[in-house]
């Protein structure tokens, strides 16, 4: 599998530290940040492959977050992480230049599959 | 004590239409309706009465001057007539005595010729007698043989002495019948006197009655000043009996009086005088001849007054229950409305409350999601870990729990949505046997006995899968909670018509009474001890509903209940009719 970096952005720090360290032991090199105002910066400096945006954050939340990604970088693909249980969500944020969406709790297995469909 | 009783009447009318707090609804639609109709009947009828009323003596009043009027009229014209018919008579009397001297008529072959000539030429002439200053009759022209005789002690010879002229009451005298008699006295030059006198019968005054045409229960005649008949009545008399009617004299109006006659009728008493003589003519009809027209006016007015009264009763009584019931409809609906509402924006709340749990659990759930995921791929890619197997299968444990919670979950945050259903032709045997699954593990556990019989080649429904998976999960988490461990519970599939499917889940558990099975669809409405939402057939019914399915509960206390639903097939057509 080629090397893919990938972003992780979400306020859950418990969740998504463990999430980048399961990644990590899957081989894929993981960078963290806990909201959008954070994680923009990170992303002009060094864009990922992929970005795991969640949808509720503090601050600038995750669609605006996706807004000014897709803005900087269209390269980027992001994936939407969803809490809410609607697929109308994940929908909104499709139409808005995310590739996908996941609903949280995540099956690993799903998230890996879908980033193995990104790296192709 | 005019204003105490001015506040009692306030009081007990308030008392009376007021509406107080009676709990039972129907009996405030009884006064309400009760007061409608009083009011209405109020407005309409008192009005009526009064114009009624106003025309009732409006018209009597001007009927009775109607009637009175051609009255007066008879009566003067009457009267006149008399009085023509005296002094005519009285007038040739007065003319013969000054065109002829005492000697002339003292000829009996005069006076004879006089009397005849009289006699033809005026009616009522039944004499003629001349008399000297000494009150002896000189000379005679009649029927009856009255010379000499004298009259010097009358009265009426006495008053002709000082008034010229006289016109006598009705008597009999010498003649035993009726009639008058007429004097005048000539002075001569060397101061002596004389009279002529004559006797007029009544019979003429008869006929001048007569022609007044006075109707059969009606009288007219003459009374002198002293109430004395000087005609023959009808019902009241002959002549010269008294009359028993008070008769004003001198009255030259015509006069009008009511009062009740001898004979018990009540009478209008008409009449007016005239002097020389002092008489009065005299008119009695009865009143109930006079006022024919008007009793018979009555009589319909009454009958067209009671028939508007009837029909005002009928017409406000029903149309006070159309309205009271109009009124009843509207407060239902409005109720219901409330009702609904109240019950919307409940089931609103819950669901924004379940929506907020839910995904403030999601969050921990996701942590614990991979917390254990990293457990799981930590002991799996250490080679070396003691019980290794032991711990993955624990940490898949966890993960399927996860999975569940996540399941739930994201079922609570489906209903907060209010998502649209989607309807798509499903297979509702497998629905349901899908459903039996999520129950299974409890089944075994409390060893409850399911039978299934499902037709086959059921015809498919048109639902929403979810939807349809809730509905088959409440029943049949109810009935799991119904029967007891041991119990049985029974799930039938069918096609009902040629436009359904039907589905039926029974139990042999604790089943309902009757009021529970009117409740069990209203919402927040739970027998579960440990405190059900109420939910559950509250949802599960709408659903059904809103499908246009139906649903049917059957049960019976300690024996068991039967849930049945309907869902409608696609196109309301059988699989095999769409292959063909």
């Amino acid at each position: 599998m080629k090397s893919i970096s990938v972003m992780l952005v979400d306020d859950e720090k418990e969740f998504v530290d463990t999430l980048a360290e399961r990644l990590e032991l899957r081989g894929i090199g993981v960078r963290v940040a806990n909201d959008g105002e954070t994680a923009l910066p990170m992303i002009d400096d060094d864009p990922p492959d992929l970005v795991f945006l969640d949808m509720m954050m503090p601050g600038i939340g995750g669609l605006e977050t996706l807004k000014r990604i897709k803005e900087r970088h269209p390269a980027v693909q992001v994936i939407l992480l969803t809490g809410r249980g609607s697929d109308q969500d994940g929908m909104d944020g499709m139409n808005m230049g995310a590739a996908d969406y996941i609903m949280k709790p995540i099956e690993i297995d799903q998230l890996m599959e879908k980033l193995e469909k990104f790296n192709k | 004590m005019m204003t105490r009783a001015k506040s009692w009447l306030y009081t007990t009318i308030r008392h009376f239409l007021s509406i107080h707090k009676i709990s039972d609804v129907s009996s405030r639609y009884i006064i309400l309706r009760r007061n409608i109709t009083l009011i209405m009947l109020f407005v309409t009828i008192v009005p009526l009465t009064v114009m009624g009323a106003i025309n009732h003596f409006q018209y009597r009043e001007s009927l009775k001057n109607e009637v009175i009027e051609p009255l007066r009229v008879l009566l003067n014209k009457t009267r006149h007539s008399f009085h023509l018919f005296l002094e005519e008579r009285l007038s040739m009397i007065r003319f013969i005595s000054s065109a002829y001297t005492f000697e002339q008529l003292s000829d009996p072959a005069t006076l004879n010729r006089l009397y005849r000539v009289l006699k033809n030429e005026f009616a009522g002439f039944v004499d003629i007698g001349l008399i000297n200053g000494k009150g002896l009759q000189v000379g005679y022209a009649g029927p009856y043989s009255l010379e000499n005789k004298d009259y010097s002690q009358q009265a009426w010879f006495q008053e002709v002495l000082i008034r010229d002229s006289f016109i006598s009451e009705v008597f009999m005298g010498y003649r035993k019948f009726p009639h008058i008699a007429i004097a005048v006295q000539r002075v001569e030059h060397d101061g002596t006197y004389w009279m002529l006198r004559a006797t007029i019968d009544t019979n003429k005054f008869d006929e001048i009655i007569s022609t007044m045409e006075i109707d059969a229960k009606s009288d007219a005649f003459i009374v002198n000043r002293e109430g004395i008949f000087q005609t023959h009545s009808r019902y009241y008399g002959d002549v010269l009996e008294k009359s028993p009617f008070d008769i004003l004299q001198g009255a030259y109006e015509t006069t009008i009086d009511e009062t009740i006659d001898p004979l018990g009728r009540e009478v209008i008493v008409a009449y007016a005088s005239f002097d020389k003589p002092s008489f009065s003519l005299v008119v009695v009809k009865p009143r109930d001849i006079i006022l024919r027209t008007w009793i018979t006016l009555q009589g319909e007015m009454f009958f067209i007054f009671f028939a508007s009264v009837f029909v005002i009763i009928v017409i406000v009584i029903k149309l006070s229950d159309v309205m009271v019931m109009n009124i009843k409809e509207a407060e239902e609906r409005r109720e219901n409305a409330i009702h609904e509402l109240e019950q919307n924006q409940k089931l609103s709340a819950i669901g924004r409350l379940a929506a907020g749990v839910a995904h403030e659990i999601n969050n921990p759930l996701a942590i614990i999601n991979e917390k254990a995921g990293l457990m799981k791929d930590l002991v799996t890619y250490s080679p070396d870990f003691e019980k290794k197997q032991r711990f993955l299968d624990l940490l898949t444990s966890i993960i399927n729990s996860v999975g569940r919670c996540k399941t739930i979950t994201h079922r609570l945050l489906g209903f907060a949505r209010h998502k649209e259903p989607r309807l798509e032709p499903l297979d509702i045997n497998h629905l349901v046997q899908e459903v039996v699954g999520f129950v299974n593990k409890e089944m075994v556990y409390r060893n409850i006995d399911l039978r299934t019989e499902f037709a086959e080649d059921l015809p498919r429904v048109l639902a929403d899968q979810g939807q349809v998976q809730q509905v088959f999960l409440n029943i049949l988490s109810n009935a799991l909670a119904a029967v007891h461990d041991n119990g049985r519970v029974s799930i039938t599939s069918w096609e009902e018509d040629k436009l359904s499917v039907g589905v039926s889940i029974q139990d042999n558990g604790s089943g309902m009474t009757e009021k529970t099975i009117q409740r069990i669809f209203d919402p927040f409405f739970t027998t579960k001890k440990a405190g059900g939402t109420g939910l559950g057939l509250f949802i599960t019914y709408g659903i059904v509903k809103k499908l246009g399915g139906d649903i049917k509960v059957h049960s019976r206390e300690n024996e068991g209940s039967t849930f049945t639903i309907y869902l409608p097939k696609v196109n309301g057509e059988t699989d095999k009719e769409k292959a063909e």
